[in-house]
């Protein structure tokens, strides 16, 4: 079954057409990857999706119900979460506080009540930094779980990221460039933490330039270029694909695959 | 008992501060002091934690004074139910203003909150048949259950009773899921909204604690000074709060009230300078923003972790 349903969506800014009219499906408890050469349109289908951009033209369907042109906060409630290429970490706070407001639909969001510290939000906070403070271990933070996020390495704020967006137990991830930065053992483990992700149940979609990571970890594979769909299929098949090989991939798949 | 730690030791010098304070002079500093201080408190939710800018809060302040002063003296109302009206006033006024100003950043932000001080100040200017115009009007005495606070002792308790409280609500706030919020707010607005958060939604709800806070103390102050015009509202006051606010520390509650000291006292001491204090203020809000961006407490801070 499809979790994400994208039919014939299109952007363009300012006459330049950035995505045009692409279709795909994510299924449910899958890993997908997103790949193509810079440019291509990938991040500009997750603002997309995620709805930090509006579409110019086309539709989404997330778990049944159309969300096209919903706002990111909305998004989140329907359980969809990402991270993001540029880090948007909020360095005004702990890494922990960082990981918590991941969880924020989770909790009690009164202002009274907050303002009153009565006991159930109180109770209901020091939970929700126990999970987070769990949730690092999970992504292997284990020792920045006392940080501060702006005294953290650039490989470790990337983790900060997928722990954020895991607090909010989201039904849908979308991971821009987790590997962009790292060096191989740190690519390593964030391959083994997807897999990991994926095998806990969530659906997982990640853009990503490593095509070791990429051809490795998913189901399935859809190839942009120049906004537009180029090939969608297993890693076998998006390898073998002679279109994708001519417009983009090159030898860098034979490199991959020895 | 971390939360408690700053609390315990600011109302230990609430406690101990009338030894050192010798006549009624000293007293009124001080009130001004504990009322500044609790007016910045809030206005640091929205300055310092959310990141959103208001060159209008003393607005907000003349619309509770006002109130304060209408309601009792023309209507006869007991003070307590004319500031609590005042709030709530205010606090509509500042939900029904706040979408749409809160849609701007930056300096498109500044701008429309100071317009909406000056428009709040011409009123009160103008409407001269309520407010008696610039000649100002006279305000009654603060009395509640037939006790009435009638000298600078009642009212340093009373304001340094509603100091602490306005503290320990702010500091449950920014110690909250709503807090961390607003706090992302700031941080990234856009890993807020993806986080869930109606990001819009927090900027209004911080901004009318805010507003309602600085009426509050508006009233207060009305009620303590006995006399109120127009220039409670004005410009001046405005950017004096927003220089307690970054002097003393964005996003530190205690920094807040280290602000309003400082620059409640320093007027006093600058008397023989009369007529410059504007570009004193100036020149502190500068120099702050050069060399401690982040305000005295939070730079301190940071000094005594590193050096640990």
């Amino acid at each position: 079954m499809a979790l994400l349903e994208v039919e014939a969506l299109s952007r363009s800014f300012g006459g330049v057409h950035a995505v045009q009219d692409l279709s795909f499906e994510i299924e449910q408890g899958k890993i997908h990857s997103i790949i193509g050469p810079n440019g291509a349109g990938k991040t500009t289908v997750f603002n997309l999706i995620t709805g930090l951009y509006r579409p110019s033209s086309g539709r989404v369907v997330f778990d049944g119900v159309e969300v096209t042109g919903y706002v990111p906060h909305e998004l989140a409630r329907r359980g969809m979460s990402r991270t993001f290429q540029n880090l948007q970490i909020c360095f005004n706070m702990s890494a922990v506080e960082n990981v918590m407001v991941g969880a924020h639909l989770r909790l009690d969001q009164g202002m009274l009540g907050s303002m009153l510290r009565i006991p159930t939000v109180a109770r209901r906070d020091a939970e929700c930094r126990d999970e987070a403070r769990e949730l690092m271990r999970f992504v292997g933070l284990d020792r920045y779980v006392g940080a501060a996020a702006d005294s953290m390495p650039y490989g470790a704020l990337k983790r900060l990221e997928i722990a954020r967006a895991l607090a909010a137990r989201p039904k849908l991830l979308l991971l821009d460039e987790p590997a962009a930065g790292l060096n191989p053992t740190e690519t390593h483990e964030i391959d083994a933490l997807i897999q990991r992700i994926g095998d806990s149940g969530v659906t997982v979609v990640l853009v990503e330039h490593d095509m070791k990571l990429v051809m490795g970890i998913s189901a399935r594979i859809l190839v942009l270029d120049y906004g537009r769909k180029l090939a969608e299929g297993s890693a076998q098949e998006v390898r073998g694909n002679p279109e994708v090989i001519a417009a983009y991939l090159g030898g860098s798949v034979e490199a991959g695959s020895t | 008992m971390d939360r408690f730690r700053g609390l315990a030791v600011l109302a230990l010098i609430i406690v101990v501060l009338p030894l050192a304070l010798r006549n009624s002079y000293h007293y009124d500093v001080a009130i001004r002091i504990g009322m500044n201080a609790t007016m910045v408190v809030g206005l640091n939710l929205l300055i310092g934690y959310a990141g959103q800018i208001s060159l209008g809060h003393a607005g907000f302040f003349g619309l509770g004074a006002y109130a304060s002063a209408i309601l009792t003296s023309r209507y006869g109302w007991p003070p307590i139910a004319a500031m609590i009206s005042g709030m709530a006033a205010v606090g509509v006024i500042a939900f029904v203003v706040a979408r749409p100003i809160l849609r701007l950043r930056g300096h498109y932000l500044a701008m429309a909150t100071l317009g909406l001080g000056i428009i709040i100040y011409m009123v009160l200017v103008n409407e001269s048949g309520w407010t008696g115009g610039n000649d100002g009007m006279n305000v009654k005495a603060f009395s509640i259950f037939g006790f009435s606070l009638a000298n600078e002792r009642a009212w340093y308790w009373v304001t340094g009773a509603v100091l602490l409280v306005a503290i320990v609500l702010a500091r449950n706030i920014v110690d909250s899921p709503v807090g961390r919020a607003l706090r992302a707010v700031h941080g990234s607005e856009t890993a807020a909204q993806v986080a869930g958060i109606d990001t819009a939604r927090y900027k209004v709800r911080v901004f009318v604690v805010s507003a309602v806070f600085a009426s509050a103390v508006g009233s207060m102050m009305a009620h303590y000074v006995g006399f109120i015009t127009p220039q409670v509202s004005s410009f001046f006051h405005s950017i004096e709060l927003v220089t307690m606010v970054v002097v003393g520390g964005m996003a530190s509650t205690y920094g807040a009230v280290l602000g309003a000291a400082i620059l409640t006292m320093l007027p006093q001491l600058l008397s023989r300078f009369e007529g410059y204090e504007m570009i004193v203020f100036g020149l502190i809000l500068m120099l702050t923003v050069i060399f401690l961006p982040r305000g005295l407490v939070p730079t301190i801070a940071a000094r005594l972790r590193k050096s640990d």
